[in-house]
């Protein structure tokens, strides 16, 4: 069987992340996964146990200042060399801003189509797309090239079949023209323990009805309690009650968690754009009008800082 | 400083949108079209840079005839001028053939510096400002929340997963920004009487010297198979507090095995 090369996202902190666990799943289905580490010095090393937990064959590491002190352009052209000497099955990346953007590159190194935001692929290349903040499933293809796709945070179940993978390192020199864009300074923010808004399997998230900046802590007490990440709507976001790269709906992340829990958020299109492919949703509002109860599996009107609370003491109650 | 934005014509976010049922292209026919939210912090990004280094904006567009609306509104926030990519032949294109006619266009303007929105809000695909820096062969600074320009260097804060980043690149390069990075403007009543006035150059397939084979149906990498409407999610049960609300929450909370 070809290979598929299934580019990693991976972060410092906690490792090879969720979706690149889900693209090797995927990838399985499609032939033998390759793994694709791009970054510094011995990341490879650091991800290949994980990797391997889930599949991947052969790991194709890439790795050194070269390439993680410039963004994408190295790790594209890394990408586009690896393609044409292994004649992949298929590309899979990440829908996330890297994903995109090697796969961006890559598509125009190879004169290839695209795809991004794929919930789904069959082994026949169609791809399976939510559109228009997820009114709308779009099937489609690549029809000219490999199928170059990005997948979608949370779009198919992970499931590890081990195998033990060799590594093979890439030889890197990059051409001046990949080193335009240089990172000069990465500054890491402190962000707790929380799952990443993405690849969360619960989100909860508080908008304009909580009023302020400091009653978020009702929002992460919830979140902490159901082992969830913290999001925000645009108008709470915009009020300044929390930072923008919690934001969820349109401009901000799109999310489909297992369970979304919509605090004092009435539920505006541009918010269910992001969330409303998630599999339950919940929600508390003082207005029972609110298009979010639209959506809602299960919804409370009422004051949310009365019922969070007692919600929150019940969790507490039953574990 | 010689600054191109890139506007995109979009149908509005805030309504219901559709796909054509005859070619499976974005229906703009039947919706209320507008400036796609997050080209107006760009052109913002590229007014602000035009006051304080003086030098030219210029609104660059590839849409069919009624995008020109558009325009028109983006000129009326203070840009100088515009050029439309308008031909028939660009109906169905890609984001590859998409890119591969902005880039004649912008390798025709010979523009210091390229800004545009982070994504559009119908596709979301956020590739284009790589797709075009890696057609000319300059840098691409992409999801600025703030851009700094200092001569030729360009110094560029973009938010990542595990904080923010700083990034620089010399120009000529390409900028894209999210919607943090300031506050657009409202046009003025003399900004919009005055971009009536303002030129705006239409450009063709043949000017730009790309063949209608390139783009278009024809030319395009990816095909829409199909398109159906999910079906809307309908609400369920939805109860009043009444002093239980919270209890009652866990409860549901409980059966669907998430407590």
């Amino acid at each position: 069987m070809s290979e598929v090369l299934v580019v990693v996202e991976a972060t410092r902190e906690f490792g090879v992340k969720k979706v690149t666990l889900e693209m090797l799943t995927l990838a399985r289905e499609l032939g033998t996964p390759s793994a694709v580490v791009l970054g510094g010095a011995g990341a490879a090393e650091a991800l290949s146990a994980k990797l391997g937990e889930y599949g991947a064959e052969k790991i194709y590491a890439a790795e050194g200042e070269e390439i993680d002190g410039y963004l994408v352009a190295p790790k594209a052209t890394v990408v586009a060399e690896l393609v044409k000497r292994v004649q992949p099955a298929a590309v899979l990346l990440a829908s996330s801003q890297e994903g995109k953007e090697i796969a961006a590159r890559l598509a125009v190194k190879l004169d290839n189509g695209i795809l991004t935001d794929v919930v789904g692929l069959a082994a026949d290349g169609t791809a399976t797309q939510v559109a228009f903040a997820g009114s709308t499933i779009v099937k489609s293809k690549v029809t000219k090239g490999l199928p170059l796709v990005t997948v979608r945070p949370n779009s198919i179940n992970p499931a590890p079949d081990a195998a033990t993978p060799a590594v093979e390192q890439l030889a890197v020199s990059v051409a001046d023209a990949d080193k335009l864009a240089k990172v000069v300074e990465r500054v890491a923010e402190q962000k707790g323990s929380r799952p990443e808004l993405t690849e969360a399997s619960v989100v909860v998230s508080g908008g304009r009805g909580v009023g302020n900046a400091d009653n978020f802590k009702l929002v992460e007490e919830l979140a902490d309690l159901l082992g969830g990440a913290v999001g925000a709507s645009r108008a709470a976001v915009d009020s300044g009650f929390y930072p923008h790269q919690f934001q969820v709906g349109q401009t901000g992340k799109t999310v489909s968690p297992q369970l979304y829990v919509a605090l004092g958020i009435s539920g505006a299109i541009q918010h269910r754009a992001g969330m409303q492919t998630s599999k339950t949703i919940v929600a508390v509002n003082k207005d029972a009008e609110a298009p979010i109860f639209e959506l809602a599996d299960f919804g409370v009107v009422g004051d949310l800082f009365k019922v969070v609370p007692q919600a929150a003491e019940e969790i507490r109650k039953r574990k | 400083m010689n600054i191109v934005v890139l506007v995109k014509q979009v149908p509005d976010s805030g309504a219901d949108r559709n796909l054509r049922s005859d070619d499976n292209t974005v229906d703009r026919g039947s919706a209320n079209n507008v400036i796609n939210e997050m080209d107006e912090y760009a052109i913002e990004e590229a007014l602000k840079i035009k006051e304080a280094h003086g030098g030219e904006v210029t609104i660059l567009t590839m849409g069919p005839d009624r995008a020109t609306e558009s325009i028109r509104k983006a000129l009326s926030m203070g840009p100088d001028k515009a050029v439309h990519v308008v031909d028939d032949a660009l109906h169905g294109s890609c984001a590859v053939a998409t890119s591969k006619v902005l880039a004649a266009a912008l390798g025709q303007l010979g523009a210091d510096l390229v800004i545009c929105g982070a994504e559009s809000t119908d596709g979301r695909v956020q590739v284009m400002p790589h797709m075009i820096a890696e057609r000319l062969g300059v840098a691409a600074l992409t999801g600025a929340r703030k851009l700094t320009v200092d001569g030729s260097t360009l110094t560029v804060e973009r938010q990542t997963e595990e904080g923010y980043e700083v990034v620089t690149a010399s120009t000529p390069a390409v900028v894209s920004v999210w919607d943090t990075i300031n506050e657009p403007r409202y046009p003025s009543f003399k900004g919009i009487m005055a971009a009536k006035k303002k030129p705006v150059q239409a450009l063709s397939l043949g000017d730009l010297g790309v063949a209608p084979t390139e783009v278009g149906f024809d030319g395009a990498t990816s095909a829409v198979l199909e398109h159906t409407k999910r079906p809307p999610r309908s609400g369920g049960e939805k109860i009043t507090d009444e002093g239980e609300g919270g209890v009652k929450l866990v409860e549901f909370l409980a059966t669907e095995k998430f407590v």
